[in-house]
């Protein structure tokens, strides 16, 4: 055997797996959201935006993200620097932050449910300091943005702890050399973090921000489970076209959305924080 | 006051600082944790009761009720099965392809890198929905197998990746060494690098099992007869009384705490290569 | 017997070409050193006799067998590293033993010349720890035992003392000259450092850019280097090296001095000659000093003759200052010379 062909041979597998599970189904995908039997067209596009849920959906989706990802980012930089200045029980510190990363959506959302609904936990609190005398409904459909606030509050807790992850094994990567050049030159805590650990950071927090906001985008079972289809958005729309409606075109034509937006993002975040190669450590 | 004792006295509160920060964090992380707890261990008629106690009973029959219930099971069995299957396949398929990451050069090797990190960028659990059609074309419809595929391409990307920031902490001069020692190349990786990565396989292993464990939507998609755990909770989200759904959820949770401390030591190490 | 032979062996990386058509034999026994600056080529080469790089070209030959198909562990070599690449996951022992295991040797055999390898490189009492629990030295120690135990025919070595710290670096030096000596294998030495090749090889083949510059005994190497490059880069201080013209044949003017030259030479040539065979005298090259650094033993001066750069070595009793004016009488059986155009040495 010629050991030129060896790397092909290790790579056949993954590469032809792809190739069938990825990238055919996403041809699929996008030949039934453009076509019908006579050819091209845009009418699956059409249904789907006559649909007065689209708009709110498509805003939604976008609004939760502007919401969460932002908030999160500072909150996993936050938590990212805590656990590297701490010494003492910093593993014990590390594994409580990363717990979320191994609790699916859908029990992030249940978990919130326990503290929402109108016997949970939150309207207990209220209740015991006296801030209402009975349990109000908090997650119906005429108080949406409790719903929405729940759902940013789940979210936050729930995938905060992948940024962390990136970010913290970001900073593993950074000398520790810098900071104290930095500390040495008279640059303060604060300064020192903004001026040295966050641009050296760029290629993580690059990774981080596209790897979550394509997530958000993809924010279902919180949803789902905290607002029911009170407050709805766009994947679980597709899901709905495609079980409810049985109508796999426009559901096709949803998710055609949900990626256009993902790799609008994607490549926002890729020009953003690029780092030109002569300027990585 | 002198300076020094000024500073000390800084450090002293900014330590405060930091613990206090530290620990409010822990419990912005724990505290939902143990509500659920608290329901799940408390009756039926304590769940939908009012005010709370944010005491369980400690009572075992709600979550006996929910591992009972008419399909519960099988949908456990369903999601063990999914789950593990997602971690041979995108084990099996990752490592080769992050070992030739690893250590050879070679033309399509950006090409390549560029695939996987693409497979990223993608929402992948929207491909269920032309897999389903697929699947039907090929009998896999409805089968653990078929939703074992599609776990597999939102596990193998990370597969790869962890794999080959794995291989990468091993010195090549490890394996030449071992060449010039008398080992084939198959000996000289089953007698020195297996040794040595075994843990962090184990580690990213674990994380697909956690990444099929936890997926929804595709699970919802692609099951009917054959539903896993999250699949059946979804589809009962509405039907169902809370205190089933509580339940379920820490049902769900209980796996992902054991596999989080399980794979904790790599998870940062996974990470650290991958993401260049 | 093991006479290796490397006929007209060339590497590319791309479009890089690290090695240029190389052709080196070396003796069996013989302990020869490859000699270079980082990137000169000198480990590809070794990596392509231990059969860890394909060569572009050419062909590799152990003993009367062509090699150069072949994989690592049918070449009957063995090699030390330059990080040591000591198994995490196995004892010293395993370590020392993995050859032997590989090559299906009895148990007894095994512990036998296992102990024997141990004791040769002092580290008997270290067999049961892991390579996590041992020092840089220590190491480096079960490195080169590994490779004994296999009693290879050839001996590679890829800079084996460049991660350890200077005292240590001349210890294990004469250290391992004796070893190597008793051991009848032919040897070959990668090493960025002249002393260590000048103390340890029979010979030394000085590599630049891919080619072999010079191959030759040391002292040759040192006293008539074959090409400028190898007078600048071996010996510290570097070779001075002066413009000269040709005044008549075989007659030289340096620095408004006239010195004999090679006959036939070009009009222009080039003057050379080392730090230390210079002795300050009424009459020689004229020379402002600019820096003086005593060293111990003797003292370095750092000055200017006809406006370029020149070094001189002169006893610690001299004493001289910055500014001074000094004249240098070169030993005239050590002066060289050298054609600008193709530093070759005339």
């Amino acid at each position: 055997m010629n050991p030129r062909n060896l790397p092909y041979m290790l790579l056949f597998p993954a590469t032809a797996f792809l190739a069938v599970f990825f990238v055919y189904p996403f041809v699929l995908v996008a030949v039934q959201a453009f076509t019908n039997e006579a050819g091209f067209t845009l009418e699956h596009f059409q249904t789907m935006a006559d649909d007065w849920k689209f708009k709110i959906s498509f805003w939604n989706t976008i609004l939760l993200a502007i919401a969460v990802v932002p908030l999160q980012t500072c909150l996993a930089l936050m938590m990212a620097k805590l656990v590297t200045s701490i010494t003492t029980g910093r593993d014990i510190y590390l594994y409580i932050f990363t717990i979320p990363l191994g609790i699916s959506d859908l029990a992030a959302g249940i978990i919130w449910l326990a503290i929402f609904e109108q016997s949970g936990f939150l309207n207990t609190l209220l209740f015991t300091v006296g801030a209402i005398d009975q349990p109000v409904i908090l997650l119906g459909y005429q108080s949406t943005w409790i719903i929405f606030l729940a759902v940013v509050l789940a979210e936050l807790w729930r995938a905060t702890a992948i940024m962390l992850v990136i970010l913290v094994a970001g900073m593993g990567l950074i000398p520790k050399e810098y900071d104290e050049a930095a500390e040495v030159f008279g640059a303060s805590r604060w300064q020192r973090f903004v001026k040295v650990t966050l641009p050296l950071l760029r290629p993580s927090l690059q990774t981080a921000l596209i790897l979550r906001t394509i997530l958000a985008f993809e924010v279902f079972a919180v949803v789902a489970a905290l607002g029911g289809t009170t407050l709805p958005v766009l994947m679980g729309e597709t899901f709905k076209w495609q079980f409810e409606f049985r109508d796999e075109s426009v559901a096709a034509a949803l998710a055609m959305v949900i990626l256009a937006i993902s790799i609008g993002f994607t490549l926002f975040f890729l020009r953003a924080l690029r780092v030109p190669k002569e300027a990585q450590i | 006051m002198s300076t020094a004792t000024v500073k000390t006295d800084f450090r002293k509160k900014s330590r405060y600082l930091l613990m206090a920060t530290t620990l409010m964090l822990c419990a912005w992380i724990l505290v939902p944790i143990y509500l659920l707890v608290v329901n799940t261990l408390s009756t039926q008629e304590e769940v939908s009761s009012f005010p709370k106690a944010f005491i369980p009973s400690f009572n075992m029959e709600n979550i006996m009720f929910f591992l009972q219930f008419q399909g519960v099971a099988f949908a456990l069995l369903n999601s063990v099965l999914v789950a593990g299957m997602t971690m041979i396949l995108s084990i099996g398929i990752g490592a080769p392809a992050g070992y030739a990451l690893s250590r050879f050069e070679f033309k399509g090797k950006g090409a390549f890198r560029v695939l996987v990190l693409i497979t990223r960028a993608f929402p992948l659990p929207l491909l269920a929905l032309p897999l389903a059609v697929m699947f039907i074309r090929t009998g896999l419809d409805d089968t653990v197998f078929g939703l074992a595929l599609v776990h597999t391409t939102l596990a193998l990307p990370f597969a790869v990746l962890i794999t080959f920031s794995l291989f990468s902490g091993i010195p090549i001069e490890l394996e030449e060494a071992a060449w010039t020692l008398g080992c084939t190349r198959v000996q000289a990786f089953i007698k020195v690098i297996m040794p040595l990565v075994l843990p962090g396989i184990a580690a990213s292993a674990i994380f697909a099992f956690v990444i099929s464990w936890n997926e929804v939507f595709a699970a919802a998609v692609l099951t009917i007869q054959n539903k896993t755990l999250t699949a059946f909770l979804i589809q009962s989200l509405d039907e169902s009384p809370l205190h089933l759904k509580f339940a379920g959820g820490l049902v769900l949770v209980i796996p992902a705490l054991i596999f989080i401390f399980a794979v904790r030591k790599y998870l940062f190490a996974m990470w650290g290569i991958a993401n260049r | 017997m093991a006479q290796i032979q490397i006929k007209n062996v060339a590497k590319n990386f791309g479009s890089f070409t690290a090695l240029h058509s190389i052709d080196l034999t070396i003796a069996d026994q013989e302990f020869m050193v490859l000699l270079g600056a980082s990137g000169c080529g000198k480990t590809t080469l070794l990596r392509i006799i231990a059969g860890l790089e394909t060569p572009s070209q050419g062909e590799v030959w152990i003993g009367d067998r062509r090699v150069d198909h072949l994989p690592p562990r049918e070449r009957g070599i063995a090699m030390v590293f330059q990080n040591y690449a000591v198994f995490p996951h196995l004892t010293v022992f395993e370590n020392i033993a993995f050859g032997l295991r590989m090559a299906k040797m009895n148990q007894e055999e095994v512990a036998k010349r296992v102990n024997r390898c141990a004791e040769m490189m002092h580290i008997e009492q270290l067999l049961e720890r892991y390579s996590g629990q041992l020092s840089g030295g220590q190491r480096q120690r079960v490195a080169v035992a590994r490779a004994l135990a296999m009693e290879p025919d050839v001996i590679l070595m890829d800079e084996p003392l460049s991660n350890l710290d200077a005292l240590l670096r001349m210890e294990m030096r004469a250290e391992l000259k004796g070893i190597l000596a008793e051991s009848n294998t032919t040897t070959i030495y990668v090493t960025h450092d002249q002393v260590e090749a000048m103390s340890m090889a029979d010979r030394i083949s000085v590599m630049h850019q891919g080619r072999i510059v010079q191959a030759a005994s040391p002292i040759e190497v040192y006293r008539d280097p074959a090409a400028r490059f190898v007078g600048s880069f071996i010996g510290n201080p570097p070779m001075n090296f002066l413009h000269a013209t040709k005044k008549s044949n075989g007659r030289y003017s340096v620095a408004e001095r006239e010195f004999d030259g090679p006959k036939d030479g070009p009009e222009k040539v080039e003057f050379a000659i080392r730090p230390e065979d210079l002795q300050p005298a009424e009459a020689g090259l004229d020379a402002s000093v600019q820096v003086v650094e005593p060293l111990g033993p003797h003292q370095l001066l750092t000055c200017e003759v006809a406006g370029q750069p020149f070094r001189a070595v002169v006893e610690s009793d001299l004493s001289f200052k910055t500014g001074d004016s000094v004249s240098f009488a070169p030993m005239a059986e050590r002066i060289r010379w050298f054609d600008p155009e193709s530093t070759k040495a005339l």
